[in-house]
């Protein structure tokens, strides 16, 4: 076993490399990923490492990317695209829902887009507009299409290769404010956990709190707040919003009774909501209180001094819980 | 770099007169009376399955069509200068090309009908299905070429449109892209001069050869009524594709004489005079009268054609008519390469749905 320190944006790069390593089909494209390696640097170095055929710096066309990217997929590649932040990635919505998605339904099956559109995704990094913003539900509500989202470097690092891997089209959800969070990955044994499964994070008996991403960290905070206060939550790290892992939900439910459900996004229509009707569907007697979602407001992404306000925090997640309890 | 000339290139005139071009008449020298008849076979085809299948949505068998009437020779003359490894993406009209590329007639109604959403294997034609969002398939015709090029493939890309989609993004981002990577990409503009009601003057106040330029370009405006000059520009084209030349720009000028699609009517937006002009420089007609003029081909001949027309419909009417409707399990096929759970859950349910009907209930639901 080797284990590595690494940050979660560091085990990104190292598992693109061990994706291009692995599949001489596999190509990297998108706006300054070559010489840059990214704005984010999470492709640093792979272009000298594997040339510009492999690691493609494309003009400034988000839909020139993924619609590009669909057409080598079309020649056999197994494209991963990176878009540079979530705000950016609407100009190629139309190739990412009307064709990427489609494709294999379209054809009966005869064409597969095996692509990866990375996404640096959420608030918290004190950016300008159309930087900060949680698209996931755009892309969850288009069949054809999964999502997934890893909260962890280790996660990362395989669920990159995992998602590469795949025949399935994949946007591929980074939590831009995690990028920098370290943490323990083996890089030698990939965890014995599909790509769709969700992963229970911290055990718990009063209430279980299911986040992805960028809130995961936060949830667990909550998590350690509310055991000094006397309350054990459960956390369930969703990673994979399309398609979503219920019976996971559901199990801790079972064992809570209660459910908080926390995402950055507006809360109108979101996973919050999605994850509320399924589990009332499936263990309405053993629910104890109303499933209570927590997020971000229903407005636009607001200005860089309000988004600690707008974002949850453990405050917000605790009171979510706190209400949940009392009922 | 070569810009739009002040003519479009022409080789056969309306009267069926050969017209002396130097730079482009050589690229067809080959083309003898054998070829020449084949182009009128597959154009002749080309229009009677489209009559056959505008037919047959009048008649309640499809649920739409979008006719080519008046573009059978922009369509066969580049379609002709393809090789068999060429991969072609098309628009929604490119019935023609599709014949030339090798589907089956019997398979091109299927979208229509609503029996599927594409009617062939992309891969066994090297041609894909109908492309509906207008202008979405350049984007990936310049991914295909950058694959290809990746590969060391020869060969030649080719995206078919129409002068409304130069107006799209997705276009103009195609050709910047295509430029950029210095890729094969042969982008032919049928300029069937209405986008639905929209004269192409609103597209664009220039001709739309002319734009390629600014992408850094080559472009050719052809006449694209006339076969013979479609199949000399695109041998240019393709060429000059193949040989790693990078992308190239042709603008076909030609008409579309039937509605946009068989929910449209062109009455409204257009003149009977407007029609009448453009019927004298009809392609099939213009291709027959230089075939009767140069004493390539008789009665028997024509004759001949119209048979294997007409089978040609038959088959399509055939395919069409003996189409089995999807079963409703079929919904939930394809929509994920590897196991869905969701999907795979509501495949489940709305079998054991239908199954709670009895046998009498089912058959009357159907």
């Amino acid at each position: 076993m080797t284990t590595t320190t690494m940050t979660l944006g560091g085990a990104l790069n190292a598992g693109l490399r061990r994706a291009l390593e692995h599949d001489p089909k596999v190509v990297i494209m998108g706006e300054d990923v070559g010489t840059l390696g990214g704005v984010f640097r999470i492709t640093d170095t792979l272009q000298k490492d594997f040339g510009e055929g492999r690691v493609i710096d494309t003009p400034l066309a988000e839909s020139g990317i993924v619609g590009t990217a669909f057409g080598m997929a079309l020649r056999g590649y197994r494209p991963v695209c990176e878009i540079q932040f979530d705000g950016f990635v609407y100009p190629a919505f139309d190739q990412i829902v009307s064709q990427v998605a489609k494709i294999h339904y379209r054809t009966a099956g005869a064409v597969v887009a095996p692509l990866t559109v990375r996404i640096p995704y959420g608030g918290g990094i004190g950016a300008v507009e159309h930087h900060s913003e949680s698209p996931e539900v755009y892309f969850t509500h288009t069949a054809g299409l999964r999502v997934v989202s890893p909260s962890t470097p280790s996660d990362a690092y395989w669920m990159i290769q995992q998602a590469v891997a795949l025949d399935d089209p994949v946007i591929f959800l980074e939590p831009k404010h995690r990028y920098w969070e370290r943490g323990e990955v083996d890089t030698d044994t990939a965890p014995d956990l599909p790509l769709t499964s969700a992963r229970v994070v911290r055990s718990g008996s009063d209430a279980t709190v299911v986040t992805f991403g960028a809130l995961v960290g936060t949830a667990l905070r909550a998590a350690e707040i509310a055991e000094t206060e006397g309350h054990s939550l459960e956390v369930v790290d969703l990673r994979s919003l399309s398609p979503i892992d219920f019976d996971t939900i559901e199990a801790s439910v079972r064992r809570t009774g209660r459910l908080v459900v926390v995402q950055e996004a507006p809360v109108f229509c979101g996973i919050g909501a999605e994850i509320a009707a399924r589990t009332t569907e499936r263990c309405f007697y053993q629910l104890e209180a109303p499933v209570l979602r927590v997020g971000g407001f229903d407005i636009p992404y607001p200005p860089a001094k309000l988004e600690s306000h707008h974002r949850p925090d453990p405050d917000r997640i605790l009171d979510a819980v706190d209400r949940a309890l009392a009922a | 770099m070569v810009v739009p000339t002040a003519y479009p290139v022409q080789l056969i005139q309306p009267d069926g007169r050969r017209v002396l071009d130097t730079e482009y008449g050589p690229l067809v020298a080959d083309v003898g009376p054998d070829e020449l008849r084949g182009l009128y076979r597959d154009m002749v085809v080309a229009r009677r399955i489209d009559a056959e299948a505008t037919a047959l949505q009048r008649q309640g068998e499809l649920g739409l069509w979008a006719p080519l009437q008046g573009q059978e020779a922009a369509q066969v003359g580049s379609a002709r200068a393809l090789a068999p490894d060429d991969y072609v993406f098309t628009s929604y009209r490119e019935h023609a090309v599709a014949l030339c590329r090798g589907v089956d007639p019997a398979d091109m109604t299927r979208l229509w009908r609503g029996c599927g959403l594409s009617g062939w294997d992309p891969k066994t034609v090297a041609t894909t299905n109908p492309a509906i969002v207008v202008g979405a398939q350049g984007l990936h015709a310049t991914g295909y070429a950058m694959g290809a090029k990746l590969d060391g493939a020869e060969i030649a890309t080719v995206v078919y449109f129409g002068d409304g989609a130069t107006s799209q993004g997705d276009i103009s981002e195609a050709m910047v892209f295509s430029v950029s990577w210095g890729v094969g990409v042969v982008f032919i503009c049928q300029n069937n001069h209405w986008a639905i009601s929209a004269p192409t003057h609103v597209q664009s106040p220039v001709p739309l050869a002319g734009r390629a330029a600014g992408f850094g370009m080559p472009a050719v405006q052809v006449d694209g009524n006339d076969v013979l000059a479609v199949l000399a520009v695109t041998r240019r084209a393709v060429r000059h594709a193949r040989e790693g030349a990078g992308p190239f720009f042709i603008e076909a000028l030609t008409y579309r004489m039937g509605p946009h699609t068989t929910s449209d009517d062109p009455t409204r937006y257009r003149t009977p005079a407007d029609l009448e002009e453009w019927k004298a420089r009809d392609p099939i007609d213009r291709l027959r009268r230089l075939l009767e003029r140069e004493g390539h081909a008789d009665e028997d001949f024509f004759d001949e054609v119209r048979s294997a027309a007409d089978e040609a419909a038959m088959r399509l009417r055939r395919g069409t008519l003996e189409m089995p409707d999807p079963e409703p399990d079929a919904l939930f096929d394809h929509v994920y390469a590897t196991e869905h759970p969701l999907v795979e859950q509501e495949r489940a349910d709305y079998a054991e749905y239908l199954a709670s009907f009895g046998p009498a209930e089912e058959e009357a639901r159907r």
